[in-house]
């Protein structure tokens, strides 16, 4: 039917069978429709080793922190001999070595992959959903509640992420919750107005327009019209800052404001060795190689989504 | 009318273009010539008219082959950048469809002529040869122009300044694809009208790329109809209705007629046989 | 079945006054397919729009099978009236397949039977079963356009407007679609009103015509005066000479009317 081989590795490497279903021209269902689309745009992402890399380090990520306690040894909270293990040097027992409070780097790397990931997803499931809903209502809706939604958005887009933080951290304590609710109220201006912007581009098509003319309330065409076009920019642009999330909460943690020890989280990590960082440069340096690659994967898969999932390439 | 030495000569053009799902060969085996006339390329969308007119300026994206692409004797195929320079937009230019388009929409109009001029004339005298150009393209107040935005001017205006721009380097051959398509009617005729009287007292060659068989067969010299790739047929515009090939036949039974409305308008019947490779 | 008396529109936006429209009146019978043609800026457009329900600012009264249109329209009002836009690549919503499309207005009014209301439309324009799960964008034109037409009909409106529903189509499937406009129009008992800049559409496909210019209709004819020519005033004149093609001595003596 196609010439498989051109379209990467993902299609070739599909049963003949299945591949047929999903590249059909003539779908049958709704669900047939629904799963060859995703099963294109999975091939086109495929495609792109970069991307594929990034991928791979988000699925590290999350398989290291499923599996926390498989791939480490020593607990990153309780320490063996306070005194013998301290600032051991990587290799041997202890891979990436020990740092001031005799707890193993590697183990404190692993576990802290899920405050990472805690983070991330508590902000992007807070902050993402705000801002389309206010971004499309105030596209589409226009008027006094575009102005006011707007003044809305300029007003929390003033606020800087680590004044707030410290802001908080002051007045309710430091903590994850607190990090979480600074980052996230920094983070959906943005994409308030992302999302803005594509409404404003939609909402004066012709399918809108028909939409309207079938009786469809504001509702239905914000909801099932214009935010599925909003949608893509939106994945990708969510996705780019997941890895400014962790520098965020990295930074934070690095002053103090975040998790508080003996929770593991890197930032907090690389403040921790800050003032060992000539004799023991093992206490700093491998987290915030953690830092750096995990910001790297998200990057890659961001930019690989937006690949995907821009509407021009159709 | 004596046998001059023809401007362009396309033998066997081809473009292909590579594809995820293969290699898709939209000009296939496309042979012409032109002299000082206006030559029509008609044809429906997918029928290659506009990858042809792109080849020609050495535009199209897609993998050119052929057995002859001259241009005034000159080879076209295989040119470097800078010897294109010498040609695009100086001795072959073009106008496309839309003046929203393809007028640069932060450059007053004066600008943009002038940035066309420069390429063949001296710095003194580029914005008299522009307002000359803008009367020649019949604009009642050059100067207002001259110093107008683009989006400050009807379809009609911006397309007669964009022929303005295309013609200010003296062409010696001008692809036209699809100008009048998104003007009104009768604007069309007019800018259509401009472009004559220009194209035969500078006695250049006028490829005009359309998908509107009667306006050409009334506008144009020659007309070559394009399908699937290949031309089907090469007919004088005068004798049209006189056409051999049951493609062409099909298009102009199918085309509404103003005086003759029927109940059921005649539909074209695709032949399988049409897509196969043309016998020369 | 259609009554337009005065309709006036005037564009306000702030820096530009356009009046649009400027007193237009006509009447269309039911079952009858009225053509309004005219160049850019004559308004053709707008009374459309007026008539769909997209322009909401208008004076004037308007009278659709016999109740008075208002500018804000309640679910049940939107039902009679549809329209198929000019461009088929924009009027689909690039993400909804074609049974989803043809279903929505149906959940809209809470219509049942969706199933076979669906396939029955598709099975109207010409389209087979294999297209309900496809995406525009496995569409070519003509099929975009006959689902477009599906959804303009799945409501079983009373007046259809059309917007230039061919210009953006190969003359060939605009043959084709035509074709199946006016066999629609005959077998479900639609009323038309069709905007066109092109005459031999217009005279193909409608029984009446209005020609506009800026703002004001300068002429009503049927479309038999239409094919013989014998249009009065000087600009629909002008544009029956258009419509013949390129012609020096007639292009000499069209005036800026």
């Amino acid at each position: 039917m196609s010439n498989a081989v051109t379209r990467g590795w993902v299609i070739a490497l599909t049963p003949p069978h299945w591949r047929r279903w999903l590249l059909t021209d003539t779908p049958q269902s709704r669900r047939q429709a629904r799963l060859g689309r995703a099963y294109l745009g999975w091939a086109a992402f495929a495609r792109n080793p970069l991307a594929m890399l990034g991928l791979i380090i988000v699925l590290a990520l999350i398989g290291m922190a499923i599996f926390a306690p498989l791939v480490t040894r020593y607990s990153p909270v309780v320490s063996g001999d306070t005194i013998a293990d301290r600032f051991l040097p990587p290799g041997g027992d202890h891979w990436l070595g020990t740092d001031g409070h005799s707890w193993d780097i590697w183990s404190r790397i692993v576990y802290g992959s899920r405050t990472s990931l805690l983070i991330i997803f508590m902000v992007s499931i807070t902050a993402a959903p705000v801002g389309i809903i206010i971004g499309t209502t105030a596209g589409y809706l226009g008027g006094w509640i575009d102005t006011a939604l707007m003044r809305l958005t300029d007003a929390f887009l003033a606020l800087p992420k680590l004044v707030l933080a410290l802001a908080f951290a002051a007045a309710l304590g430091a903590g994850m919750e607190n990090l979480i609710l600074a980052i996230a109220i920094t983070s959906w201006p943005p994409y308030a107005r992302i999302a803005r912007a594509e409404t404003l581009t939609v909402r004066n098509t012709d399918y809108i327009a028909a939409a309207q003319m079938s009786g469809a309330s504001s509702f239905r065409i914000l909801i099932g019209h214009i935010m599925p076009m909003c949608l893509p920019s939106l994945i990708v642009r969510v996705t780019l800052d997941m890895a400014g999330v962790i520098l965020t909460a990295a930074g934070l943690g690095f002053l103090g404001l975040g998790v508080p020890l003996p929770q593991p989280e890197w930032g907090s990590m690389v403040a921790d060795g800050r003032s060992d960082i000539l004799n023991q440069w093992w206490v700093c340096t491998y987290p915030g190689i953690a830092i750096f690659v995990v910001s790297l994967g998200f990057n890659l898969v961001g930019d690989g989504l937006r690949d995907v999932l821009d509407p021009r390439e159709q | 009318m004596t046998m001059a030495k023809p401007i362009l000569e396309v033998r066997n053009l081809n473009i292909r273009f590579n594809t995820p799902t293969g290699v898709n060969h939209v000009v296939r085996d496309v042979s012409f010539t032109l002299g000082r006339e206006k030559l029509a390329i008609v044809g429906e969308s997918g029928s290659g008219k506009s990858q042809t007119a792109r080849a020609i300026l050495g535009l199209t994206p897609g993998t050119v082959n052929a057995e002859k692409l001259e241009f005034d004797g000159q080879n076209l195929l295989g040119l470097s950048n800078a010897q294109w320079r010498q040609i695009r937009g100086r001795r072959i230019t073009m106008v496309m469809q839309d003046p929203k388009y393809s007028l640069n929409p932060v450059i007053r109009i004066g600008d943009q002529l002038m940035e066309a001029a420069a390429r063949t004339s001296p710095r003194g005298q580029l914005k008299a040869r522009a307002i000359k150009m803008l009367e020649a393209v019949k604009i009642r107040d050059p100067e207002r122009v001259f110093r107008a935005w683009p989006h400050e001017l009807s379809g009609g205006m911006g397309q007669r300044a964009m022929i303005a721009m295309m013609l200010v380097t003296e062409p010696e051959l001008l692809i036209a694809d699809e100008p009048t398509s998104a003007l009104d009617v009768t604007v069309r005729l007019q800018v259509l009208a401009i472009l004559d009287d220009l194209v035969k007292t500078r006695d250049m060659g006028l490829i005009f790329i359309s998908h509107d068989l009667k306006l050409v067969s009334t506008f144009c010299d020659r007309v070559l109809v394009m399908y699937a790739g290949q031309i089907l047929e090469e007919l004088d515009a005068k004798h049209l209705h006189d056409a051999k090939h049951p493609y062409t036949r099909g298009l102009l039974a199918c085309t509404p007629n103003l005086e003759t409305p029927a109940d059921v308008l005649p539909t074209l019947q695709r032949d399988p046989s049409w897509m196969a490779p043309v016998r020369r | 079945m259609v009554e337009v008396k005065d309709l006036d529109v005037t564009f306000d936006t702030g820096k530009h006054r356009v009046r649009a429209l400027a007193g237009v009146s006509f009447s269309i019978a039911a079952g009858e397919s009225f053509g309004l043609v005219g160049e850019s800026g004559s308004g053709k457009t707008t009374v459309l729009r007026v008539l769909a329900g997209l322009v909401r600012e208008w004076n004037g009264a308007i009278t659709v099978a016999g109740k008075p249109l208002r500018s804000d329209r309640d679910k049940d009002a939107k039902r009679a009236i549809q329209m198929v836009f000019q461009d088929p690549y924009g009027s689909l919503h690039p993400k909804h397949t074609v049974d989803r499309i043809l279903a929505e207005p149906l959940q809209i009014h809470g219509i049942g039977d969706i199933e076979n209301r669906v396939k029955e439309t598709l099975e109207q324009v010409q389209l087979g079963p294999t297209f309900r799960f496809r995406y525009p964008h496995q569409l070519s034109g003509g099929q975009r356009q006959r689902v477009a037409i599906a959804r303009a009909l799945i409501l079983r409106p009373k007046l259809l407007l059309l917007d230039e529903p061919t210009s953006a189509l190969d003359v060939s499937i605009q043959a084709e679609v035509l074709n199946l406009l006016a066999k629609l129009r005959r077998d479900l008992d639609l009323t038309y009103i069709l905007v066109s800049h092109d005459l031999a559409v217009v005279a193909q496909l409608c029984h009446r015509l209005a020609i506009m210019r800026t703002g004001d209709i300068v002429e009503t004819a049927d479309a038999q005066k239409l094919a013989k020519g014998e249009l009065t005033h000087p600009y629909s004149r002008q544009l029956l000479t258009a419509s013949k093609g390129f012609d020096r001595a007639a292009i000499a003596a069209f005036a800026d009317l």
